[in-house]
């Protein structure tokens, strides 16, 4: 209980007094998150959309295989990229072990299939009398394409929320790919397995406080982005 | 249109975030250890000190010693930190690494209850075992095939038994050194540490810690830290001219006092001896 109470008061002092290792640590989960939430959106959105709007053959066992990667574990995750980006592997020339973009592009491959599945459910949602609408009032291919888009912004917006979710508070991947190095690779979420690890609960506590606090900043940005 | 706007701007800042966060510096050495000299801060310690005296920056990850060991054999890192001698003297022979060079040591001590359960206090380190197996009570091993996890096997063996992996009184972590040990004091079970790290979970406990240290003092028990340099043969394109300097510069006069003079409570955590 004590180490509950000293961990929201430590929060407060680690974020107000400047702590320059908890601010490269928050800057570094800022970085990495919205880099992979930029690429997994840029490569999901459009394969969400293919997946919604199209009928082709092997589409319901597509959206298994999709549904399945939502449970893909982050530590298997992180296991795998390490394997390819290893000196020992095959894209080990790039140097990306121990970097932020190496962990993100794990994040990427854990938030991918987030976007894309909750994308393709909503396009499919979309009700098939709007599209006869466009098309009677005249719409060409394109705008009925963009249209349909902006109409279900809101449900994609709802699985971006999610991914971010996601990509925000895994430590499988940052730890195995990042390797924890403190002023490059740390995280918060890696900073806090590793204050768990040396017996210092209430600094840990006071980073889980933080990350939340960082989540809330997000969503709550979206969320006035939303009512305008 | 605000929102489109607003859209924009967002998206515009997410690019600026995600643009590559500059190339580091070449004068940058990549080093793996083992999570004892991270957990007690000795490297927070030594590190700037190391890039005031040779202007190079140090950067390491903290693991067991035997992840430490592969990623000096797939080249992830420039140099080790590491502490399993035997493990170590192996590695060069099969030709990863190319020198080692010992730099500080500790002991490794096994603590438990202040009530001392199996009562194992004063005994050698090999009945000390014994006592434990045949009254079963809880043993908390690494189980991480760390150097610490190496020796405690070792120690098993030495007393005459076979690992006693698979019983019930007997648990593997997993975790690192400060983690295990948390898990005994919730456990009431005995353990095995290096004692800086145990020095460090008593300066947490305010100096009056749970668990205190039963068994110690028996020359098995040394625990001795060497600086390894990987094979330029199987790494080729490693830092092997900073790797050499970072080795020089811990057994060098300057940091052999630093880490004399680092001390917990008091105490001292690593004792240098670099020859």
């Amino acid at each position: 209980m004590d180490d509950i109470v000293a961990g929201i008061v430590k929060a407060f002092e680690l974020l107000f007094s400047g702590d320059e290792s908890t601010w490269t640590a928050v800057l570094a989960t800022v970085k990495v998150s919205t880099c992979s939430m930029l690429l997994s959106i840029g490569a999901g959105l459009p394969c969400g959309f293919l997946l919604g709007y199209y009928e082709f053959r092997g589409k319901q066992h597509l959206r298994t295989v999709l549904d399945t990667m939502l449970a893909l574990p982050t530590v298997f995750i992180g296991l795998v990229v390490f394997a390819f980006i290893s000196n020992q592997g095959p894209l080990g020339d790039f140097k990306l072990l121990f970097s932020l973009t190496g962990i993100a592009i794990g994040q990427t491959i854990l938030a991918f299939p987030i976007v894309t599945a909750i994308t393709a459910t909503t396009i499919e949602a979309v009700d098939p009398l709007f599209k006869l609408t466009l098309v009677s009032l005249g719409a060409g291919k394109r705008n009925i394409i963009a249209t349909c888009l902006w109409e279900v912004r809101y449900g994609i917006l709802a699985g971006a929320v999610t991914a971010y979710g996601r990509v925000l508070t895994e430590v499988g991947i940052s730890m195995m790919v990042g390797g924890n190095i403190k002023w490059h690779t740390r995280t918060v979420t890696t900073a806090i397995a590793l204050e768990t690890g040396k017996g210092e609960f209430a600094n840990g506590i006071a980073l889980g406080i933080i990350l939340i606090t960082l989540a809330f900043a997000v969503n709550l940005s979206l969320s006035l982005l939303r009512r305008q | 249109m605000e929102t489109k706007k607003l859209f924009f701007i967002l998206i515009a800042i997410m690019f600026a975030l995600c643009s590559p966060a500059g190339v580091f510096a070449s004068d940058t050495l990549m080093m793996a250890t083992t999570t004892s000299t991270d957990n007690t801060g000795l490297l927070d310690y030594l590190a700037p000190h190391f890039e005031k005296d040779t202007g190079i920056k140090l950067k390491w990850t903290a693991t067991g010693t035997g992840k430490a060991l592969k990623l000096g054999e797939t080249c992830d890192v420039d140099v080790l930190l590491v502490h399993a001698p035997p493990a170590e003297k192996k590695y060069i022979e099969k030709g990863f690494g190319k020198a080692r060079r010992e730099v500080m040591y500790n002991d490794f001590v096994i603590i438990g209850p202040k009530n001392d359960p199996a009562a194992v206090k004063g005994q050698s380190i090999q009945d000390a075992l014994k006592t434990i197996k045949d009254k079963q009570s809880a043993f908390i091993s690494r189980g991480d095939d760390s150097g610490t996890n190496k020796k405690e096997k070792l120690l098993w063996k030495n007393a005459g038994m076979q690992l006693p992996d698979k019983e019930e009184w007997y648990v593997q972590t997993g975790q690192g050194m400060l983690s295990t040990i948390n898990v005994a004091q919730e456990r009431g079970g005995y353990t095995m540490t290096d004692r800086g790290t145990y020095i460090k979970y008593q300066s947490q406990k305010g100096g009056d810690a749970p668990l205190i240290v039963l068994v110690d003092g028996d020359a098995v028990l040394l625990n001795q830290y060497s600086v390894l340099t990987l094979s330029d043969k199987n790494c080729a394109k490693a830092q092997h001219e900073l790797a050499i300097k970072f080795s020089d510069w811990m057994a060098g006069e300057n940091a052999q006092n630093l880490i004399k003079d680092f001390r917990l409570l008091g105490k001292r955590l690593f004792i240098p001896n670099a020859k």
